[in-house]
């Protein structure tokens, strides 16, 4: 399989290939950012005083996160239409992933607040501080570092569930490897490809994994 | 022109009710396969010798570096080039026990190295063998640390097995794809499928917590 190899056809296929990496980049980028801002919000609901808002906030995230990524990928591409609702393909993909993570977000900035002692937001309570100030004094900072390496864990598995929205024929890293395959009929060429370029983002986020964590123990300590 | 194709869907429903066992039959089987041989390779990802250790976690890491789809791509369409010819089914039962292998090796592999260093040399003072030491002291003490993980690993198997439709394989959301050909009404499709799913991953996901609280009180603490 190595001999009939053919590194000719992976240097054609380049500009496809770097063109779809921007690609994946970009609609990974963007849908973190949205689950990011989702996540925010959802956790605020979750675990805010307003019993509706908290209730709609677990609806959306226990739905999320017991059903597959492709079934709610396919609910959104097959259900808009029939509301009447007219999507692109990379806006369908975009919200789909976007809402997706967002669930797992939600639940990560939760971890993140409760690890917060009490205490400390008693003694912000005492201190006559809101809950605006206290969120932005008191809690967010230390929960962020402490979520960071998990919210980096989430990037990584948004890079990776962006392959599904190949299915939706966007134009991303798996797509191009459909193409090689198709066109040329070299699927080796074209998968492998497509690995060793997922891989590359994966031992960047995970490098920065690692960073964050260290920092993070570095800073328990003092 | 609604209840005309609530209609339809619930005289196909049995096609739905077999895509559930095909589904729960790939997830199970890939699921035993994935936590004997994940516990397997933990262990020895824990305490072995050192190339091979660096051996599993370059597999590991290469496995979770990439989208499973593109893994199930790369068995299902390289594998013939290079003389294994699999049908879809068994291919998809050794990409996703492949899969979950790697993710099971990773939380038992954390598990064990959580285990205090003492207890393994007191363990080994005492004169125990090996495999004494693993199973009478440190499997014991890791149980609690990689039991939670370990089932929430069992839901994202199940959710990660809606991929596999991809390939042709009949589970729920292959037929919810085929049904969304003839019953253009995508929300109410998907959204049986996606019920389906819930019913399945959702008593799972609410075990895992279940035993994540469970288990802080039964862990070693220092």
């Amino acid at each position: 399989m190595l001999q009939a190899f053919n590194f000719r056809i992976i240097l054609e296929y380049m500009p496809l290939y770097s063109q779809c990496f921007m690609a994946t980049l970009w609609l990974s980028a963007v849908s973190l950012i949205g689950a990011l801002l989702i996540g925010t919000a959802a956790c605020a609901m979750r675990i805010g005083h307003y019993r509706p808002l908290a209730r709609i906030a677990v609806i959306y995230i226990e739905s999320i996160r017991s059903t597959p990524l492709l079934a709610q990928l396919y609910l959104v591409y097959f259900g808009l239409p029939s509301l009447g609702i007219r999507m692109s393909e990379e806006m369908t993909g975009i919200l789909v992933l976007t809402l997706n993570s967002g669930a797992y977000m939600a639940e990560i900035i939760r971890g993140g607040i409760q690890s917060i002692p009490s205490g400390h937001i008693e003694a912000g309570i005492a201190s006559g501080l809101n809950y605006f100030q206290r969120m932005r004094y008191i809690i967010l900072p230390p929960a962020l570092g402490a979520t960071l390496p998990a919210m980096l864990g989430q990037a990584i598995v948004l890079v990776k569930d962006s392959a599904l929205l190949s299915l939706i024929s966007i134009m991303e890293l798996t797509r191009a490897g459909q193409i090689l395959t198709s066109e040329r009929f070299m699927p080796v060429e074209g998968f492998l490809t497509t690995a060793a370029f997922y891989l590359l983002i994966y031992y960047i986020l995970k490098s920065l994994t690692s960073w964050s964590q260290k920092r993070l123990i570095f800073r328990e300590i003092h | 022109m609604w209840g005309y194709y609530l209609e339809q869907l619930i005289g196909s429903l049995p096609l739905f009710l077999k895509g559930l066992g095909i589904t729960a039959a790939v997830s199970i089987l890939s699921l035993v396969g994935g936590t004997i041989i994940g516990f397997f390779l933990g262990v020895i990802r824990a305490g072995g010798i050192k190339p091979v250790r660096f051996l599993i976690g370059g597999w590991v890491d290469l496995i979770r570096g990439t989208p499973f789809l593109v893994q199930l791509f790369i068995v299902f369409f390289i594998f013939p080039d290079v003389g294994i010819h699999l049908d879809a089914l068994p291919a998809a039962v050794l990409s996703l026990t492949n899969l979950s292998a790697c993710f099971i090796c990773e939380i038992v592999a954390g598990g064990i190295l959580a285990v205090p260093a003492g207890q393994k040399e007191a363990a080994a003072a005492s004169g125990l063998s090996a495999y004494q030491q693993m199973r009478y002291l440190v499997m014991p003490q890791a149980m609690p640390t990689i039991l939670p993980p370990l089932v929430g690993q069992y839901v994202l198997l199940i959710k990660d097995s809606s991929v596999i439709s991809v390939i042709g394989v009949v589970d729920i959301t292959r037929v919810g794809w085929l049904t969304v050909q003839r019953i253009p009404e995508g929300l109410m499709v998907f959204g049986l499928v996606g019920i389906l799913y819930f019913i399945i991953c959702y008593p799972i996901i609410r075990f895992s917590n279940l035993l994540e609280k469970r288990m802080k009180f039964g862990k070693y603490r220092f």
